[in-house]
C-alpha cells in the first residue's frame, strides 16, 4: 500500500482504470491513514466516512462504464475549509461559521466532483486564510508532519500537513500573499498560484477579492498541472473570472529546459533569507543550469513595498468582505444582546479571532474619511510600480526564481507575539499576488532540523504551463519531491 | 501618527466590534506597531502613478436580465441563526 499513497495522480489514475484499486479501495486507505494519524497533526477538521464512500462508489461505476470517466475519476482530495461544499461544514477555520453547512458547492468542487473526484473532507487553515502558521485557526493549530514541534505555514497549512503526511494525494488550496506557496515549501510539496482569474472565486469565502486565488496543491507539478486543467476555467458567476479558451497546463511538461532563462531578482537574495535556505536554492539554480538553463540578474526595486502596501489593500477589502458576518443571515449569533447594533458588535466580537479582528480595524482604519488618500490610494499608486516593475523583469527572462519562503518552518509560537514579524514571513510571495502574477513553489532540499526549503518560480500572466514546466524537469532530475517525513510511514 | 484610546473606540464602532477595556488597549499598541509599518509607503513618491485597483484590467461583463437561479430559500434560511416564515429575525429597529 506504501506505493499508492506515494503514487502520482497519472499513477493512481493507471492503477483505477486497469481496475488494480477500486475508488473505495483507495478512499479507504486514505480515510484510515486520517484516522490513525490525524489526532496528531489537526490537519482534517471535517470527516464524513459515509459521503467520501458514496462519491467513491459513484466514481466506480462510472469507471466500470468508462463513458464519462476523466484521468482524475476515482482519485480521492481534500479541500481546504475555504470552499463551500455542499452538505459539508465550510468554517473557514472560523467559530464565526462553526455550525454553517453550506447549501452550495464552490465553482472548484464543482468542477473537481464533475471530473470524478473524491472529497476525502475539509482541511483546517488560518482563520479566514489571515495568517502564515496556522496558528490562527479557531480549531487549534495544524502541525507540521516533518516536525511537530513547528508549524505547517499558512493559510493553507491543513492542505500542506495532509499531503506531506500522505493523508491525501491532493488538496485544493487559495493564496491571497503566498497561502499556497509558503505551506507548500516549509512542508515539501509543490503548490501553484494561477493568475488571477484563471481559477474561478465562486464560493471560496472571499477573504481580500483582489488578491484571492486558488491553486492545486500536490507532490509534484506533474500532479498540479492535471489538477489545475481540471480547476480553471471561465465562470460566469465570478465577475473577475477571465474568459479564455481553456488550456492544457500539462501539454509542455516533456519539453527541455535548453535555452530557458531564469531571472534571479536581486532583491530576493539579500539579506533576511536564512543561510540554509539560500544554500539549497543556489544548488537548485546550479541544478537548472546543468538542464540547460541560463539565469540573468534581474532587479524588483520596489518589492521591499510589497508587504507594506499589501497590509493595507488586503485588510481594507478584507473590513469590506467579511461585513458580511452579522449575525442575520448565516454565521454566528451572541447568545445576548441589545438592540440591533449591539447583536452585531458582540457576535462579531465573539465570532471572529484576534488577527482577524485586527485586520477588520486596521482595513476599517485605512478606508475612513480622511486616511483613504493617504493610506489606501497611496498603496494602489505602489501597487502598481511593484507591478510594473515585474513588467520590465520579463523583458530580459522567462521566468524568475528566489526563495519562497526566508527561513524553513518555525516552532510555535515563534512569530505570534508580533503581527509584523509574521507578515514579514511572506516577503518573497506577497509582490506576486499584487501584480496578479502566477506563482509556485517546489522542495529543492533541506535545510535546519532536517526541514524541507522550497524554490519560487514567477511566471508572466497565463504563464503556468512554463512554470509547470521548468518545475516537471527539474523534479525529473531530482528527487527531493519524493521525500516523506519517517514519522508518517 | 498614532492611534488615541478614542481613535480605536471610533475604528471599533465602524467595524461592528465590541472591544473590552482591556482589550482596547492592546489593540492600540497593536494597531499602532502595523501602522508604523505601513507608514514607509508614505516616503514614497508616486506623483503621476495611476492607482492599480486590481490585478488584471477587466471590464464589467453585462448578461441578460433573465431568471437563471432557482428558489432555494429554505435551504439558505435553513443556515440563519433565526427565521420565521421565511423572514429573518432580528431586534426590533423602528418601534
Amino acid at each position: 500500500m506504501s506505493d499508492l499513497i506515494n503514487a502520482s495522480l497519472k499513477e493512481l489514475g493507471a492503477a483505477l482504470t486497469a481496475k488494480k484499486v477500486s475508488a473505495v479501495e483507495l478512499a479507504t486507505l486514505f480515510l484510515d491513514r486520517i484516522e490513525t494519524l490525524n489526532p496528531g497533526l489537526n490537519a482534517f477538521i471535517a470527516l464524513d466516512r459515509d459521503k467520501t464512500l458514496a462519491q467513491a462508489r459513484a466514481a466506480d461505476e462510472t469507471l466500470k462504464v468508462g463513458a464519462g470517466a476523466t484521468a482524475l475519476t476515482g482519485i480521492p482530495l481534500a479541500h481546504k475549509d475555504i470552499f463551500c461544499t455542499r452538505g459539508w461544514r465550510t468554517s473557514c477555520g472560523s467559530r464565526m461559521l462553526e455550525n454553517f453547512i453550506s447549501p452550495y458547492d464552490a465553482h472548484v468542487v464543482e468542477k473537481l466532483a464533475a471530473a470524478g473526484m473524491v472529497t476525502l473532507g475539509k482541511l483546517n487553515m488560518d482563520e479566514f486564510a489571515m495568517g502564515s502558521s496556522n496558528e490562527t485557526s479557531y480549531f487549534g493549530p495544524v502541525k507540521n508532519p516533518w516536525d511537530v514541534a513547528r508549524v505547517p505555514g499558512g493559510s493553507s497549512g491543513g492542505s500542506a500537513a495532509a499531503i506531506a503526511a500522505r493523508l491525501a494525494p491532493a488538496a485544493t488550496g487559495t493564496d491571497t500573499g503566498g497561502s499556497i506557496r509558503q505551506p507548500a515549501a516549509l512542508c515539501g510539496l509543490t503548490g501553484l498560484k494561477p493568475t488571477y482569474g484563471a481559477v474561478s472565486r465562486y464560493g471560496m469565502i472571499a477573504f481580500a477579492s483582489s488578491l484571492d486565488q486558488a491553486g492545486p496543491m500536490a507532490k509534484s507539478a506533474e500532479d498540479c498541472a492535471l489538477l489545475l486543467t481540471a480547476m480553471a476555467g471561465f465562470d460566469p458567476r465570478d465577475s473577475t473570472s477571465l474568459e479564455r479558451p481553456a488550456e492544457d497546463y500539462s501539454r509542455d511538461l516533456e519539453q527541455p529546459l535548453t535555452g530557458l532563462r531564469i531571472g534571479l531578482p536581486r532583491e530576493f537574495f539579500g539579506a533576511g533569507m536564512d543561510a540554509d535556505v539560500r544554500a539549497a536554492v543556489e544548488a537548485a539554480l546550479a541544478e537548472y543550469r546543468k538542464l540547460g538553463a541560463t539565469t540573468v540578474e534581474v532587479s524588483l526595486p520596489n518589492s521591499g513595498l510589497s508587504v507594506p502596501a499589501y497590509y493595507v489593500i488586503a485588510p481594507a477589502e478584507a473590513s469590506s468582505n467579511l461585513s458580511r458576518f452579522d449575525g442575520v443571515r448565516y454565521g454566528y449569533r451572541a447568545p445576548e444582546y441589545g438592540d440591533l447594533n449591539d447583536m452585531y458588535s458582540k457576535s462579531r466580537a465573539q465570532g471572529f479571532g484576534a488577527e482577524v479582528k485586527r485586520r477588520i480595524l486596521i482595513g476599517t482604519y485605512v478606508l475612513s474619511h480622511g486616511y483613504y488618500d493617504a493610506y489606501y490610494l497611496k498603496a494602489q499608486k505602489i501597487r502598481r510600480l511593484i507591478a510594473a516593475d515585474f513588467q520590465k523583469a520579463f523583458e530580459s527572462c522567462d521566468v524568475i526564481m528566489g526563495p519562497t519562503s526566508p527561513s524553513v518552518a518555525f516552532a510555535f509560537g515563534a512569530k505570534s507575539a508580533d503581527p509584523v514579524q509574521m507578515y514579514l514571513s511572506d516577503i518573497y510571495t506577497i509582490s506576486t499576488n499584487l501584480a496578479g502574477l502566477p506563482g509556485m513553489s517546489l522542495p529543492c532540499g533541506f535545510g535546519a532540523g532536517n526541514m524541507p526549503v522550497g524554490l519560487q518560480i514567477i511566471g508572466n500572466w497565463f504563464g503556468e504551463a512554463k512554470m509547470l514546466q521548468a518545475a516537471h524537469q527539474y523534479q525529473k532530475a531530482t528527487d527531493w519531491h519524493t521525500r516523506m517525513p519517517e514519522e508518517m510511514k | 501618527m498614532s492611534l488615541s484610546p478614542e481613535d480605536i473606540s471610533r475604528i471599533a464602532l465602524l467595524s461592528r466590534i465590541e472591544l473590552s477595556a482591556a482589550e482596547l488597549e492592546t489593540t492600540r499598541d497593536q494597531l499602532n506597531g502595523i501602522l508604523g509599518f505601513i507608514e514607509q509607503l508614505q516616503a514614497v513618491d508616486t506623483t503621476g502613478i495611476e492607482p492599480m485597483a486590481h490585478a488584471v484590467d477587466v471590464v464589467q461583463r453585462l448578461r441578460p436580465d433573465l431568471v437563471t437561479e432557482t428558489d432555494r430559500r429554505a435551504d439558505f434560511q435553513a443556515v440563519a441563526p433565526e427565521t420565521e416564515a421565511g423572514l429573518y429575525l432580528v431586534p426590533r429597529v423602528v418601534e
